[in-house]
Parts: structure tokens; C-alpha cells; sequence
């Protein structure tokens, strides 16, 4: 073994070394955050952090369907028993009475500190007799029964104005007692877990929890027990998983939220990368067996891609700090251009001198591919920004590895089949078929032609479209959100404050502002976090409009005089008023065990230091649902732009998106540029470089025609894929080329054989990630698989006619037999 | 909390007065038995498709000194639509549609779902059974006191369950051939309305 030998072969096991530690000691992740784009503005970052890890994020919407509404009502309430009783959940609401009728205690017990009308002026006795007549009018009908039933407590009305005031949402409907979608079909509840939605391991716990304690109220009733009973009997365990699938007389549980998603997503994830990366790998390895029909060449031959896997997944750790599941589980995909290059090497090397001519072309091919991931590099969204730089190190360590190791570590004999009769075979067929230049050009315009008609849906303009969330998953979530009156979030005021009560503060202050827009009918109404917990300030400058018991006595006595109101009948007002005075203002806490809590939890909350509460609009009737935020903008410009901003979500997402869109347009078409320039470099003629680059073309022109055909909407992930079919379909492009360029037709069979064979093996790689569940890969799969296989067609049909022609010694050798 | 119970008794007349508005708008021949009347009373009932009718109520309040008056309009649409828009002395409109509650005062529009307040269920299932003239439904909630032809009738509702019949003591409905002149509530504590009905004119 020569002293070069040893060298490469030292510095190859080195690097593995160092790339194994690195890989061990890696931190790993299969949570959303690889899908969950970097925002570029606070704003946005804001949202995103808010879907990912605010206290919205901590909510878990159940739905139970089947059966008829009184059985789905006793589960409801054996369920929401049963989850109440564990500390993994904070809150859990299913609109049985007994919680309305906490909230209405609440709203009646602390009503002078939660009234908006509790002013001096309200305390004065022209505004005592004006409430108090207001409300004798309101008791005069069927309407006014609840006005006449808290006469005594509270002739001034402030119970009705906080049950206006909290009033904002829609609530859910009601069916048997309990809340139900709005068709009746489904029970709703609500459960808030005490981890927050991130803390992925914490809501695999409560999905769990759900899961098993619904189990058992479903078999108890498809038993005819008590579901309560049987809820309780047996002691929770979490590990107990659902009972097989529902049979169609049972009760079916639906679950959604943040927390479930990303539980979802993470099972899919880990799922999907095992399952399809064994398949991928099955199939690939297959494949080579089939060729080589030797399991040594076929280890051989998985050595560079091994390494270059190694390799990718280090400089992924070094750089990222940690690694995502999907970069384990699909980076190999990308990089399976790396099996072809000992396949270039094994078949193509056979009984002639390769490193002239085989290197340059497998170079070349390795560096267009690198200029196509290069474009995933600056990606926003850090799961394909890993994807790439593992991409380039994998085929940059791969090639290396074929060049300078493999060709040392082969045996002197190895036993390679020759392929030569599979090449010639697709010679003799290539001979007879051809596509002339005018039949491209007259497809390429007829593709063209179809994406002109398909131009205005080409595009999806919808960031869901990315998120590993199925649609199916997210329509659910969409109707259990209307069903259970959850805030509308299209449009909303957000305020941000060093403090809980400056928060609050600021929300008030934008509320008074809010309040002149709903007079004004430019919004209909608006939730606040102040409406459910005012700021202390407010609630004390409420309390402190309270005159001292014979202050009020006097004024109480001089604003009924004439009213005909019997003596003596506001006694019990005048004991809760100013035992409300003395009480003081209410907390956080004070809200404990009723519904508000979670409104609140909703709509304010603390992160990184800093205080944020939402204000979620809500648009005026018969305005179609729309806001016109620019007035609301306008109206609010008063407030400091630091503590109180407009928020269109719809807006922001969409601009978020085009924005992300807009860079990978930019980005893929600075790849195919300098994928260009490098043919245009290496090449140095224009014919040889339009040779290269029609078939390319032609394929990613047809693949993009058919899938607006098919009515997919394109989303960057496609474009991506594109990119990729051009570096991965450069390959064979240059290869005809080499072979036009020579002038010696001896060595195309082996050259055909062994692009079929790599072709095939990274056709089967994208097509098992087109049947991933996980949009974002689909969409590479769908745009690659195709692609590339159509490259190498086109690539084929659009060379020379004379390079498939039968050798002259072949005819002769032909005839002689 | 007693408020709730206040709802019921109101949803109660609401319901009943649907019921005069039927009988109002529906000639019935005179000279029926006491228990035919009123099966023919229910029969009608759940034949009628729109109805309109005025009124006219005074509420007697242990915490005033004189009676609460209120004046307007009912209108029912089958089958589960029931309005009434009060006129005087201040506008209102309340709304009884497909088991939610909904009053309207001037801008403000509150909507109560009737499931909210389980003890109002047995009554509420009472009156639609009566509605749809099930008597054997409404007759498991009440007892049934059938006086006179249909010239002049009156039938008096008494609960057999006070404590879950909301606060409502007795109600008794007087008619006139095929009119209904008058609703009388009487809650437990002793206040007590009287609603007064004629066609819409």
C-alpha cells in the first residue's frame, strides 16, 4: 500500500471518528420548531411564540361524537370529572350549569369592582335614580325577570353590565346540559393543562390521560354502566391506551389544540423518519443488490453515502446546536445522488481508464447539486436550512470518499457484474425513439401554455399549507374553535407592558378607545383581559366612587322618593355595597375555578419579562366579517406604539408567507444561475451548456404543468424540489454529453446502465417521501420522483441521434455470429 | 341563584301566551266536552303556523308599591320561533328560538341558552308537550284543571313537584270561545302578573 494510500485512507477513518463523537454527543428534536419559520419581525416572532408556547397554547379541545346527545352529555360530565380530578389539568370546562352559574356568582359577587359604570356619578342621586328607573323599565317585561330578581341586591344594574361586558365571545351552544358543536353532533369540552404547549413530553402525558379516562367512560357506556362510576372505580394509569378502534354504536373522541398537534406531529415525525428512511433504505439497497448482485460491492458501494451521512448530521450538530428528526430521517434522501457515484464508479470504470473522464462529470454533477442545496441554506425555516448544509457536507464528503478512499479499498479483483447488456438494451430502444428539438420546444410552450391558464392558483398563499399539521387536523380544530366560541384572532390590538398591571392598564386605556369604535359601528365588539380582571387602579378608583353608608342612605333615600319603591327594600344593597367597598379590588387568583380564569389566561401573560395582553376584534354585523383596521389603526394612534399595537393576523401570515416565498423564488433562481455559470465554466460552449440545461427545463416545466393540472397548489417546498431535479438531473445531462462530446460510442452502454441504476434508486428515495403524511416533504417527493425521472428521459431523447446508434464493430460482430 | 328561577317563570308565560296566540287566531267549534275542549285546544295548538296577537300585563311586586305595566306584541312562527317585542314603557324585544333565550334592548342583545337552567327543563318540556298536544307529557309536570265549554274556559296548570317547577305557584289561563283573555302567574313569595290578550288588530 502506498504512502498516499495510507494517508487518505488515514484521514477518511480520522474524520469518521471525529464525526462519530460529534454525532453521539449531538442534542436531538422532533418537535414543530423545524417547521415553524423564523419571523422576521418582533411582531411576528410574537405569534409564532404565542402559538407555540403562550397559554393559549396550553389548551386541549375535546369533542365527543356518537351516539345520541344525552349519552355524549353523561360522557362529557364523567369525562370532565374524571380529568378534574388530575393536577395535569388547570381547568377543565364542558358547560355543565354548575360552572355558569359559578361565573354568574362571580360576576354578581364582585360587580362593583367589574362594572364599567361604577363612577361617582353613578353614586350621585340623579344617577342613582337614573339607574334605578332604567332598571324598573327593564323589570316591566318577561326581559326584565332578572333585573327584577336582584332588585333588592342591586337596583343599579351593574350585574347585567358585567354579564354585557363579559358577553363579548360567542358562547358555545348547549345540548343536554352540556356544550355541543353547533350541528349538536359533538359534545365540546375545554382542559387546560398546567404544562405549557412546548413542553411536548408534559402533553403526551395529559393527550394520554384524555385518551385512557376516556377509554374507560366509552367501554362503560358501550356496557350500559355509569359512566362516573366507571370513571373513578379504577385508578388512572396513563400508560393504558385507547381500546381498539370505536365500533360505529360507541362514542368517539376527537382531541385538537396546540399541545395535541405538536404531540401529533412528534409521533409522525419519529414515525415517519424511522418508517420511511428503513423503507427508502430497503428499497435503495435492493436495488443495488439486484445490479451488483454482490453483497461486498453493494457494502462498497454504501460506503460513501454512509460516511457522508456521518458527516452531514456533524456539521449539522456543530452549526445548529441541535438536530431535527427530519434531518436524520430524510437528509439521506437528499443525498442519495451519493449511491449513484460509486455506481458511476463500479460499472462505468469497468476495463478503462475512469479518473480522466469519469471524475470532471461526477464532479461537476457533484457540485451543480451542491449549488441547488446551497439555496436551501438561507432558508427561514431552520428544518430545511439543516437539510441543506447536511445535503452539501453528505455529497461533498460522499464524492470525496469515492474519489480518494473507495477506489483504494477495492479489491484488485472484485467480482462486478457488467452491465453493459442492460445499456445496450436501452441503447437499441433509444435508437428507435427521439424527440427533435421543435417536439421540446412545442411541449415546453404546451406546459408553459397550461401554467399561463393555472397562473392565478399556482401559488398557494396560505403558511398552513407548510405546517406538518394535516389539513384534516386543522379543519377539526377550526370547527371545535367555532363550536366552543373561541376568540376570533384575525384581528387584534395587542399591548405589551413591563408589568401585569401596566398591561392591564394599557388594555384599558385601549378599551376606552374601542368602546367610541364600537358606538361607531367601525368594530362590533372586542374582548380584554380588564374586562374579566381590572387593573387595580381601576378597580380601586370603582370602589372609591362607593359615598360612605350614610352618605349613600341619604342620597339612596332622595333618588327613590316618588318612585314607589316599598320601604326597607334596598336594605340588601346597601349591606353588599359597602361590604364590596371594604373587600377591595379582586386578583388573578380571585378568579380561580371559573371560566374567566382561562379567558384570562388566554388574553394576558407573561414572557421573556415582558406583560402581554390581547384584545381580540370583532367585526360589526353585516359588515361581512371585515374590520376596517386602518380606522382602528388610526383611532388608536394616540396610545404609544411601544405598549399598544393593530394586528392583522390574515395580513401578517400572508405577508409572511410572500415573504418566504419571495426568498426561495430568489434564492432558486440564484441557484440555477450559478448552477449555469459553473456549466457554462466547465463546459465552455453554449451548445454543450443548452444541451445540458433543455432536459432539465423541460422536466421541471413538465412536472409543475401536471401538478397544476392535478390542483395542487405550489408551495416553496415545490420550488425547492424543483431546484433539486436541476442539480440531481445535471448529472445525467452531463453525462450524455461527456458521451456526445467523445465521440466514442464503446463505453454509452455502461454509461446508460449505470444512469438508469442511479436513477432508480433516487426515484425510489423521493417517491416513499411523496407518501409522507408531513406536507413539506410530500411536496419535495412529488416534485423530485417525477422530475428527475423525466430528466434523464428528456436528457436521453434530446441527444444526438448518432450517439445511439449501433458501433460499426458491434454490426460486424452481429454479423458474424 | 333565585334569578334563574325568575327566567323560568318567565319562559313559562312566554311559552303559554304562544299558546294563547294559537287559540286566538283558530275558530273551534262550541259545544265540545270538558275533556274534548281541551284536547281540541292542544290540537290546534300544534296545527299553527304563524300567530299575532297584542298584550297587555301588570306585574305585582312585594318590592313596589304599585303594579309594573308593560304593553305589546306576540309573534309566534312554527315551530319553535316565539317573540315578544315590548312597547311600553321601553322597548325590548325578547325571543325564544329553538331553546335559546335572546333579549334585545336597544343595542344590546343577550342570548341565554335555556340548558344552562336544568331545574326550567321538566316546565319547558311540559309546555312543548302541551304545544304539540301531548297531554300525557304535560300532565307528568302538572295538574290539569279543565272548567267550562269553549264559549269561556279556564285551565289551571298546578305543579306536582313545586320544588322543581322553578317559583311558580300556579298558572291559570282563562278563554273566551277561541280567544285567550288572560294569563295569570303566581309565584311562591306572592307576586303575581296578570297578562291580558286580544287578536292583533
Amino acid at each position: 500500500m502506498s504512502r498516499r494510500c495510507v494517508l487518505a485512507i488515514g484521514i477518511w477513518l480520522l474524520g469518521l471518528a471525529i464525526a462519530g463523537v460529534i454525532v453521539a454527543r449531538a442534542h436531538y428534536s422532533a418537535d414543530l420548531s423545524a417547521f415553524l419559520p423564523r419571523a422576521p419581525s418582533p411582531m411576528q416572532q410574537l405569534l409564532v411564540q404565542q402559538i407555540s408556547d403562550g397559554p393559549a397554547s396550553r389548551l386541549i379541545l375535546i369533542g365527543i361524537d356518537g351516539l345520541d346527545a344525552a349519552a355524549r352529555a353523561r360522557a362529557s360530565h364523567a369525562l370532565a370529572a374524571a380529568l378534574g380530578a388530575h393536577s395535569e389539568f388547570l381547568v377543565v370546562a364542558n358547560g355543565e350549569a354548575d360552572a355558569n352559574a359559578r361565573d354568574r356568582q362571580f360576576a354578581f359577587a364582585h360587580r362593583y369592582q367589574l362594572s364599567a359604570a361604577v363612577t361617582p356619578a353613578r353614586f350621585s342621586v340623579e344617577g342613582l335614580r337614573a339607574a334605578i328607573t332604567t332598571t324598573m323599565d327593564l323589570m316591566a317585561s318577561p326581559a326584565g325577570l332578572l333585573a327584577q330578581s336582584l332588585f333588592r341586591t342591586d337596583p343599579t344594574g351593574e350585574t347585567l353590565q358585567v354579564i354585557d361586558q363579559l358577553g363579548g365571545g360567542a358562547r358555545p351552544r348547549s345540548l343536554a346540559g352540556v356544550w355541543s358543536s353547533r350541528d349538536g353532533q359533538r359534545a365540546l369540552l375545554l382542559a387546560q393543562t398546567r404544562a405549557n404547549g412546548a413542553d411536548t413530553d408534559a402533553q403526551q402525558r395529559a393527550v394520554q390521560l384524555i385518551r385512557s379516562a376516556f377509554a374507560r367512560i366509552a367501554s362503560a357506556t358501550a356496557n350500559g354502566a355509569d359512566p362516573v362510576t366507571a370513571s373513578s372505580a379504577v385508578a388512572p394509569s396513563p400508560t393504558v391506551p385507547p381500546t381498539g378502534a370505536p365500533s360505529a354504536g360507541a362514542l368517539t373522541l376527537r382531541l385538537s389544540g396546540p399541545g395535541v398537534f405538536s404531540v401529533q406531529a412528534r409521533s409522525t415525525i419519529e414515525h415517519e423518519a424511522l418508517r420511511l428512511s428503513l423503507l427508502s433504505t430497503a428499497l435503495i439497497v435492493a436495488l443495488l443488490l439486484i445490479v451488483y448482485r454482490s453483497v461486498p460491492v453493494l457494502l462498497f458501494g454504501l460506503l460513501p453515502v454512509a460516511s457522508g451521512a456521518l458527516a452531514g448530521v456533524a456539521a449539522v450538530a456543530l452549526n445548529f446546536g441541535v438536530v431535527y428528526g427530519i434531518t436524520l430521517g430524510f437528509g439521506i434522501t437528499l443525498i442519495g445522488e451519493s449511491v449513484d457515484y460509486p455506481i458511476y464508479l463500479f460499472v462505468q470504470s469497468r476495463g478503462r481508464e475512469y479518473r480522466g473522464v469519469l471524475w470532471p462529470t461526477i464532479g461537476l454533477g457533484a457540485l451543480t447539486s451542491i449549488c441547488g442545496f446551497a439555496s436551501l441554506l438561507p432558508s427561514a425555516f431552520p428544518g430545511l436550512a439543516q437539510l441543506g448544509l447536511y445535503s452539501i457536507t453528505g455529497l461533498v464528503i460522499a464524492a470525496a470518499v469515492t474519489r480518494w478512499v473507495l477506489p483504494r479499498l477495492l479489491p484488485a479483483r472484485l467480482a462486478i457484474i457488467d452491465l453493459a447488456p442492460l445499456g445496450s438494451a436501452a441503447r437499441r430502444l433509444l435508437s428507435h425513439l427521439h424527440l427533435p428539438m421543435a417536439g421540446a420546444l412545442a411541449l415546453a410552450l404546451l406546459c408553459a401554455l397550461v401554467l399561463y391558464q393555472h397562473r392565478h392558483r399556482l401559488w398557494t398563499h396560505d403558511l398552513a399549507a407548510l405546517s406538518p399539521v394535516p389539513a384534516a387536523s386543522l379543519r377539526l380544530d377550526a370547527q371545535m374553535r367555532a363550536g366552543l366560541g373561541a376568540p376570533d384572532v384575525s384581528n387584534l390590538v395587542m399591548v405589551s407592558a413591563g408589568s401585569e398591571q401596566a398591561a392591564l392598564h394599557w388594555a384599558e386605556a385601549a378599551g376606552r378607545t374601542l368602546d367610541t369604535l364600537v358606538g361607531g359601528h367601525v368594530i362590533g365588539s372586542y374582548d380584554s383581559p380588564a374586562h374579566y380582571l381590572p387593573s387595580r387602579a381601576t378597580q380601586a378608583a370603582r370602589l372609591g366612587s362607593i359615598p360612605d353608608p350614610m352618605q349613600l342612605r341619604a342620597r339612596l333615600a332622595a333618588a327613590t322618593t316618588g318612585l314607589g319603591v316599598t320601604p326597607g327594600a334596598f336594605e340588601p344593597f346597601l349591606q353588599q355595597v359597602i361590604a364590596a367597598r371594604r373587600a377591595g379590588p379582586i386578583t388573578r387568583a380571585s378568579l380561580q375555578g371559573t371560566s374567566m380564569a382561562l379567558a384570562v389566561d388566554a388574553l394576558l401573560w407573561q414572557q421573556d419579562g415582558q406583560w402581554r395582553a390581547l384584545l381580540p376584534l370583532h367585526a360589526p354585523a353585516g359588515a361581512g366579517g371585515d374590520i376596517d383596521v386602518a380606522r382602528v389603526r388610526a383611532a388608536l394612534a394616540a396610545l404609544p406604539g411601544a405598549h399598544v399595537a393593530v394586528l392583522n393576523v390574515k395580513q401578517q401570515t400572508d405577508a409572511l408567507y410572500a415573504g418566504y416565498l419571495a426568498a426561495a423564488l430568489r434564492l432558486s433562481l440564484l441557484g440555477f444561475a450559478a448552477i449555469v455559470l459553473l456549466l457554462a465554466i466547465a463546459l465552455r460552449r453554449v451548445r454543450r451548456v443548452v444541451r445540458v440545461i433543455t432536459p432539465l427545463l423541460l422536466a421541471v416545466l413538465v412536472v409543475t404543468a401536471v401538478l397544476a393540472l392535478a390542483g395542487v397548489a405550489l408551495t416553496i417546498l415545490h420550488l425547492i424540489g424543483m431546484l433539486l431535479t436541476v442539480a440531481v438531473g445535471s448529472n445525467y445531462a452531463l453525462f450524455f454529453d461527456r458521451s456526445a462530446a467523445e465521440r466514442d460510442a464503446s463505453g454509452l452502454p455502461r454509461t446508460l446502465a449505470s444512469l438508469m441504476v442511479a436513477n432508480a434508486s433516487t426515484v425510489l428515495g423521493f417517491t416513499v417521501l411523496a407518501f409522507s403524511s408531513v406536507p413539506v416533504l410530500s411536496a419535495l417527493g412529488m416534485t423530485v420522483a417525477p422530475g428527475t425521472l423525466l430528466a434523464l428521459l428528456f436528457a436521453a431523447l434530446l441527444a444526438p441521434r448518432s450517439l445511439f446508434a449501433p458501433p460499426a464493430g458491434a454490426l460486424a460482430r452481429t454479423a458474424a455470429a | 341563584m333565585r334569578y334563574a328561577q325568575r327566567w323560568g317563570a318567565g319562559v313559562c308565560i312566554l311559552l303559554l301566551l304562544r299558546a294563547g296566540a294559537a287559540l286566538a287566531a283558530d275558530p273551534a267549534p262550541p259545544g265540545a266536552s270538558t275533556h274534548a275542549g281541551l284536547d281540541r285546544v292542544m290540537a290546534l295548538l300544534s296545527q299553527q303556523q304563524h300567530a299575532e296577537a297584542d298584550f297587555d300585563e301588570r306585574q305585582y311586586l312585594a318590592v313596589l308599591t304599585h303594579p309594573l305595566v308593560s304593553s305589546g306584541l306576540l309573534i309566534y312562527d312554527a315551530p319553535a320561533h316565539l317573540e315578544q317585542r315590548t312597547l311600553h314603557p321601553r322597548r325590548q324585544t325578547m325571543v325564544l328560538d329553538h331553546g335559546t333565550l335572546t333579549v334585545k334592548v336597544g343595542r344590546h342583545r343577550r342570548s341565554v341558552p335555556l340548558a344552562d337552567y336544568p331545574q326550567l327543563a321538566p316546565l319547558i318540556d311540559s309546555i312543548r308537550a302541551t304545544l304539540a298536544g301531548d297531554r300525557a307529557a304535560l300532565e307528568q309536570y302538572f295538574t290539569l284543571q279543565f272548567h267550562g265549554g269553549l264559549d269561556a274556559w279556564q285551565l289551571r296548570l298546578e305543579p306536582r313537584e313545586p320544588q322543581r317547577a322553578a317559583t311558580i305557584s300556579d298558572i291559570q289561563i282563562d278563554g273566551k270561545r277561541s280567544q285567550i283573555t288572560e294569563v295569570r302567574v303566581r309565584q311562591r313569595d306572592g307576586d303575581h302578573s296578570v297578562l291580558l290578550i286580544r287578536p292583533h288588530r
